[in-house]
């Protein structure tokens, strides 16, 4: 239904059902708001109205009220910004700041804290309260996550995407008022989410930095990067450049600048996965047997069924991820090609990923005892590095990949978004089973809400039900399906991030838009570099074919098992 | 004495009446405390198995309530009551005359096991002000030269 109301002596209408906050921002009146989120990706409100930063006056009511959880109704005056409004604020965020470590200046969250951009907007100069910190002021290494419990100002914004967004509620609040503290993540898959929606310095993640700083000093050591899909539509947004931008080339040339010996693409090692996966498919599908297959390039959805639902541990694909049989093709064909000693080699992956650091360290992902990947660095780290070094990526040249593990299809680079593999998985099935595929594009898949159906047709007499899950709380759904018997897909794609890679847990965050804008814009920048790209199946990838001729043989061959493929554990008792 | 396996059977009976349902999660925990004593985090976890929820949530609750207790109780659990209206009636003096006798602080149990010392915020009994409750039983209108007298009975 929809009211009159005054906002700041104007009048306006809007819908009964929203809240003063939303239709402040519908007409572009600015409230301050801390504990708020709107995720929007996955239509998740959260507002506790526990910072009280979004207050406002209402006439005829006696004290403020949070603009973020109270409706607006017929003949509402609201006052957004009068005296009592600022100075309440202010107050409100001077006692936050009282219980908050002041080290801003080293803070890892300096000049992208919330906390701290909202003490400038509102002009605070001084804090007019002291006493103890409620907590400790130190990290914690918990999986890659580092915690420090004096920098939360307990708005549960992580608490909230952990619970309702990925359904796991590894981090909780515990204890209560002045000792109320979110605990330790708890069967966490580092996804990461956490960390993007924290407002101030208290989840951030573990910096590696240092250990490729001093592998590309190390002149004994050969160092290879590869490059996922998702970093060249977003490395962009950490030097101003607009969302979605794509920077491979100019990323290419940055890596060269810092000295890796060979930078290669993740997308060649995405083409090899579709090889495999969809060579896996096929078979599976012929035989009927283990179907639904379940893609497993996301480490995050792997660790995730590893531990809820360690029963339905046949269904995903047996492929390592791109990245790690990219690294397993560096130390065995691309090594004795070249002649340089395994162990002098170290593979670098740069990710939008958190996830991808603990998939690095498992013991499975390695052949002749080497790792197949040794360090990962996401893209927010990799920016760091950059600006360290003082390489300004906007004003780079352009230059290309190195080959022969450089070259790539668009179905390599759609890995990015959710749906991508399973794309990129149709259109290479579709190819083998016609032999040839008119419209690469089956937009049927793509999208960005949680779950998502498609009919695909890849030959005449085949046409695949698809699952789309991007998000672990609507995958959990899926996967009891299965659970019951009652899945009727022939396969399944699940990334642990709503949205996909594009918006991994190691992606920057851009404070001047919001996230769903930059999302699509990602999205699209994927799409338009896949369009524009003269090879958009994996099977027509020349040097994929090349590797199989001279080294892998066939997809499915014993050799692609030993290097390409790998093994799930039960870990729900872990 | 009751043996462990006996505790999560009775446990688990319980939560079956309750029909497994997560909504049920604090009464539950009162029971469970009720018969172990305490909460530990294996009684954690088999109550969140068994109501198909994270032990992570079943933690957040646990250590909310003051009430409950991850660490075993002592035999007898004294509580002292520091609501405005006891403590305005001398209830601090209480808290130090127990904490003096039974040499321990408030929250902590003494070495033989025998008390657990806590405090509460109001038991409903503000015209007996100040109140002391051990276990079941209230004792209302104290002065600290009481205390000792009242201890006694429990060893």
């Amino acid at each position: 239904m929809l009211v009159n109301i005054k906002i700041n002596g104007k009048d306006y209408q809007a819908d009964s059902s929203l809240t003063i906050l939303k239709v402040c921002r519908r007409y572009h009146i600015h409230i301050p708001t801390l504990c708020y989120m709107f995720h929007e990706e996955t239509n998740l409100e959260h507002k506790p109205a526990s910072c009280r930063v979004c207050v406002v006056e209402v006439k005829g009511r006696r004290n403020l009220v949070p603009a973020c959880a109270t409706t607006v109704y017929e003949g509402m005056e609201v006052t957004t910004n009068s005296l009592k409004c600022m100075e309440y604020r202010k107050n409100v965020v001077e006692l936050l700041l009282s219980n908050h470590p002041n080290d801003c200046v080293y803070c890892a969250k300096n000049n992208k804290c919330e906390l701290q951009a909202l003490a400038a907007e509102l002009g605070i100069r001084r804090v007019h309260y002291h006493g103890e910190l409620s907590q400790k002021n130190e990290y914690h290494n918990a999986r890659g996550l580092l915690k420090n419990p004096a920098k939360c100002i307990l708005c549960n914004r992580c608490t909230a995407v952990c619970r309702e967004v990925q359904s796991i509620e590894a981090i909780v609040p515990t204890m209560r008022g002045f000792k109320t503290v979110i605990s330790t993540p708890n069967k966490c898959i580092t996804c990461g989410q956490c960390i993007q929606v924290c407002p101030t310095g208290a989840l951030i993640q573990q910096d590696d930095t240092l250990l490729v700083e001093k592998a590309l000093a190390d002149k004994d050591k050969y160092v290879i990067v590869n490059t996922a899909p998702a970093v060249r539509v977003s490395l962009g947004d950490e030097f101003g450049l607009p969302a979605g931008t794509n920077v491979e080339k100019k990323m290419v040339t940055s890596l060269r600048e810092l000295g890796f010996d060979k930078v290669f693409d993740t997308n060649f090692g995405a083409d090899l996965t579709i090889m495999e996966e969809a060579n896996e498919f096929i078979e599976r599908y012929q035989k009927k047997e283990n179907l639904p297959l379940i893609t497993s390039c996301c480490p995050g959805w792997v660790k995730f069924i590893e531990q809820e639902y360690p029963d339905l541990l046949q269904y995903p694909s047996s492929c390592k991820s791109p990245t790690e049989m990219f690294g397993a093709i560096c130390k065995s064909y691309f090594a004795e090609k070249n002649n340089i000693p395994k162990e002098n080699i170290v593979v670098v992956s740069l990710m939008p990923c958190l996830a991808k650091k603990r998939e690095a360290a498992r013991s499975e992902l390695s052949n002749d005892g080497y790792q197949n990947v040794d360090y990962v660095l996401t893209v927010k780290e990799y920016a760091e590095l950059l600006k360290r070094r003082g390489i300004q990526l906007q004003d780079l040249p352009d230059s290309d990949f190195d080959h022969p593990l450089g070259e790539s299809s668009g179905a390599g680079d759609i890995f990015a978004n959710t749906g991508g593999v399973i794309e990129a998985v149709a259109r290479t099935a579709s190819k083998w089973l016609q032999g040839e595929v008119k419209d690469c594009n089956f937009t049927a898949v793509r999208g960005l809400s949680g779950v998502r159906e498609a009919s695909v047709k890849v030959s005449d007499d085949v046409t695949l039900n698809l699952c789309i899950c991007s998000g672990l709380a609507g995958a959990r759904k899926v996967l009891e399906e299965i659970r019951n018997g009652t899945s009727k897909y022939d396969a399944i794609e699940i990334m642990a991030c709503p949205g996909g890679c594009v918006n991994g847990g190691g992606q920057p965050v851009r404070t001047d838009m919001d996230q769903i804008d930059v999302i699509k814009a990602r999205q699209k920048g994927i799409y338009d570099i896949d369009k524009d790209k003269l090879i958009r199946i994996s099977c027509d990838n020349e040097e994929i074919k090349a590797l199989y001729d001279e080294y892998l043989i066939a997809p499915g061959s014993k050799k692609a098992h030993e290097l390409l493929h790998t093994h799930f554990h039960d870990s729900s008792k872990a | 004495m009751k043996s462990n396996k006996e505790l999560f059977k009775e446990l688990g009976a319980f939560i079956s009446e309750k029909n497994n349902d997560p909504s049920e999660l604090i009464s539950i925990l009162h029971f469970a405390q009720g018969l172990f004593g305490y909460l530990p985090m294996s009684v954690q976890t088999f109550i969140a198995e068994k109501l198909k929820i994270n032990v992570s949530r079943v933690y957040g609750v646990v250590t909310f309530y003051s009430f409950f207790t991850m660490v075993p109780k002592g035999q007898n659990v004294i509580n002292i009551c520091l609501g405005t209206a006891c403590f305005v009636r001398g209830a601090g003096d209480l808290l130090t005359k127990v904490e003096e006798i039974l040499k321990i602080k408030n929250g902590e149990t003494t070495p033989d096991g025998k008390f657990t010392l806590t405090t509460l915020r109001c038991v409903g009994a503000c015209g007996l002000a100040p109140v002391m409750q051990i276990n079941d039983k209230t004792y209302g209108n104290l002065k600290p030269e009481d205390i000792e007298g009242i201890l006694a009975d429990y060893y």
